[in-house]
């Protein structure tokens, strides 16, 4: 067998696996999207009238916008809060030993699942939850603060408790990678300790923050369990209509508001790629 | 996404034998005692039905009974309403047995997953309330707007999917529970009396109220509202024009917007949460939802309100592939569901049974004054479970079943405008 024939069969499996999960579903997916329905059956058909009426709706452009809302703030947060544990792991902790206990201790949250890690939120901040509790028994404030929970404030919370990891690993590898002599060369050179962070250390692990903000930016799109929860029904994004969508049996509308948000997220990877060569870095 | 799944577990041998015995006298018996097995008693016991539904009716007690008294299994799966549609329409041959609500029924029906039943073959159907053969609790009474049961519970021949106007031989579903819904209210906290729906718009309880978010549930309950507050008046509430629609919209993303509401639930259990935690003083709630509450040690009242009920119930249907002796089970099952014993235990947990004469035979007098009869308890009553509910001289909130059967307002529904009804709802929730 010749070496490129070789190679197919090696690639084949996955070839498969992708097909047959992946791409028939996507297919499959975006020729429902065209299907009429009415309230307990979809009808195979060709019709725009799903896209016309997602694209027209103002709850829409309300829904993206509070998606791009929760995304952007998650991911200004998750970066500024997993950078510096990323930079502490890296360049503070000098044994590998004292680095790997650290990044242990950073996953055993991972060893519960993400819905219950949420839910212990809502004791704890609710109107009689222990933050009011404590912050009343101190003399802080008089009144409960409402904006603990079923808020913007409580579904961010949520976000970066759960995603911020997904952001300090790539940036904690890439910083890994980083020439220790780049940053002696350039204290040596008279850089003050901020220079080297913004012209040595930030430029070296970009790609690290470029895969982190991948992570992060396509789970927050995506989501729809944290921002039931944690909102109180309050608040939907896009994930949130898709899934009622689909509770209601709204299989056309539920497929065209996917491919919609497929194809918004498959465009923010494209601009995204841009900063990071992603087959160099993994 | 609250899903639980109960499933039987295996028996052990012994059990198996105790309850085996107890199938076979009651084959012996049955020439007797109505509603058990007369045939098959051989290869009775192989047989397994698959029933799903909601959570209410789906209970693993009632299951242990049937295995006891009939000898077969019914293996229970509990969804949410939303699923259970889904479940129902998506997979018929995942199920023999679907538990649904007429309001659902409407929905599930036409797509032809569920057989019409022969009436002739339910021995007590003369028992079956008249709520779900005419709509009338009383002869003469009014007919309640909304899905109604009786509008969904007929059709004319065995193949037709479409609903009779009238009672024929076949049945839709066979009825096994139903009941009024009112708001559900925190008495230390709310500080007043509630009498009105309109009271949870109140400005006072800002923040503090709480709607759920079933959208064909949750407009029947703003319909309510709104009706109580003088702003919209319905044609009617179960089947609204797209005017009324947008009104009622409107009203509520106008309380959303001046912080009315402090959440939308969507399960049972969030519910209960939320009326626990204090987080809600006033929201719409579920009959055992309240009782789950108050089981807690917190004080909550199932309010009964000026306008009314807003009632549902749900039944049984078989699957379309169910034939032989797995459908000849299905009856016998049925047959067995409305003979008393299911009736009185779901009469115990705060609903109503569908033929509520046969279940007087397995309650006590205390238990049947107290739930059917809205008299004052003379003992404590105690759930099904072995929880005590209520204590000595209580009175069921909203007193008897005729006070509460016949102060329904409207039935849950689905409407004409259905489509356009969800993307109204879902509006609401964005905004």
């Amino acid at each position: 067998m010749t070496q490129s024939r070789l190679s197919y069969l090696q690639a084949f499996p996955l070839f498969a696996i992708m097909l047959v999960f992946l791409v028939i579903p996507t297919v499959m997916i975006v020729a429902v999207s065209f299907w009429d329905y009415n309230a307990f059956s979809i009808i195979p058909d060709f019709i725009w009238d799903n896209y016309d009426f997602l694209l027209t709706s103002p709850v829409t452009w309300q829904a993206y916008g509070t998606t791009f809302f929760y995304a952007l703030t998650s991911w200004a947060l998750t970066l500024v809060i997993g950078f510096t544990a990323a930079y502490y792991m890296a360049f503070h902790l000098r044994t590998t030993k004292a680095q790997t206990i650290c990044f242990l201790l950073a996953t055993i949250p991972f060893l519960t699942s993400n819905i219950i890690r949420m839910i212990s939120w809502i004791p704890l901040l609710g109107r009689n939850g222990l933050v009011n509790q404590a912050l009343l028994s101190m003399g802080l404030i008089d009144n409960p603060l409402e904006f603990l929970l079923y808020s913007d404030f409580s579904v961010i919370l949520a976000f970066v408790h759960l995603y911020t990891l997904f952001m300090v690993v790539p940036i904690f590898n890439s910083m890994m990678r980083i020439d220790r002599k780049l940053v002696e060369a350039a204290i040596d050179a008279g850089a003050s300790p901020l220079q080297v962070l913004t012209q040595v250390i930030i430029p070296l692990s970009k790609s690290g923050i470029t895969i982190g903000t991948i992570f992060v930016f396509t789970l927050v799109m995506g989501d729809f369990i944290t921002v039931r929860l944690m909102s109180g029904g309050l608040s939907a994004s896009v994930g949130v209509l898709i899934y009622n969508e689909i509770t209601l049996l709204q299989y056309p509308a539920a497929a065209a508001g996917a491919v919609t948000l497929l194809l918004t997220v498959l465009m923010m990877l494209a601009i995204l790629f841009r900063f990071a060569n992603i087959r160099e870095d993994l | 996404m609250v899903k639980e799944t109960k499933k039987d577990g295996k028996m052990s041998r012994r059990s198996f034998l105790g309850k085996a015995a107890v199938a076979t006298a009651a084959v012996a018996a049955a020439p007797v005692i109505t509603g058990f097995p007369t045939v098959w008693a051989q290869n009775i016991k192989n047989i397994k039905l698959r029933q799903f539904g909601t959570g209410t009716a789906s209970v693993n007690a009632i299951a242990e009974k049937v295995k006891a008294d009939l000898g077969f299994t019914i293996e229970m799966t509990a969804l949410d309403s939303d699923a259970v549609v889904q479940r129902a329409v998506t997979q018929p041959k995942s199920y023999d047995i679907a538990d649904i609500e007429y309001w659902v029924c409407k929905k599930v029906y036409p797509s032809g997953v569920i057989q019409p039943m022969d009436t002739s073959k339910i021995k007590l159907y003369d028992k079956i309330s008249p709520l779900f053969k005419t709509g009338q609790l009383t002869p003469g009474a009014d007919i309640a707007q909304g899905t109604a049961p009786h509008t969904v519970g007929f059709v004319e021949k065995k193949a037709d999917t479409a609903f009779a106007k009238r009672e024929t031989q076949w049945m839709t579903l066979i009825p096994t529970i139903y009941n009024a819904d009112t708001l559900g209210i925190r008495p230390d906290l709310v500080g007043r009396p509630i009498t009105n729906w309109r009271d949870i718009m109140d400005p006072a309880f800002k923040g503090k109220t709480s709607i759920l978010n079933i959208p064909s549930i949750g407009i029947m309950d703003a319909a309510m509202i709104c009706e109580s507050m003088g702003v919209i008046k319905y044609g009617d509430k179960g089947n609204m024009t797209r005017d009324e629609i947008d009104k009622t919209i409107e009203v509520l993303k106008k309380a959303k917007k001046d912080g009315q509401f402090r959440a939308f639930w969507k399960s049972f259990d969030e519910s209960v949460n939320l009326m626990s935690s204090g987080e809600v003083v006033i929201q719409s709630m579920w009959s055992p939802a309240v009782a789950a509450v108050r089981a807690k040690g917190i004080p909550c009242k199932y309010q009964p309100l000026e306008e009314g009920y807003r009632a549902w119930g749900g039944g049984l249907g078989i699957a379309r592939h169910l034939s032989g002796l797995e459908l000849d089970a299905a009856y016998e099952y049925f047959n067995w569901y409305i003979s008393g014993w299911a009736g009185a235990y779901l009469n115990r947990q705060g609903y109503y049974s569908a033929a509520p004469s046969t279940s007087k035979q397995y309650m006590s007098e205390n238990e049947w004054n107290y739930w059917m009869e809205g008299k004052a308890a003379t003992a404590d009553i105690v759930s099904p479970e072995g929880v005590t509910m209520e204590k000595k001289g209580a009175i069921r909130d909203g007193g008897s079943y005729d006070e509460r059967m016949g102060h329904v307002a409207c039935w849950n529904s689905v409407m004409d405008e259905n489509k356009y009804m969800i993307r109204k709802w879902n509006e609401f929730i964005a905004s």
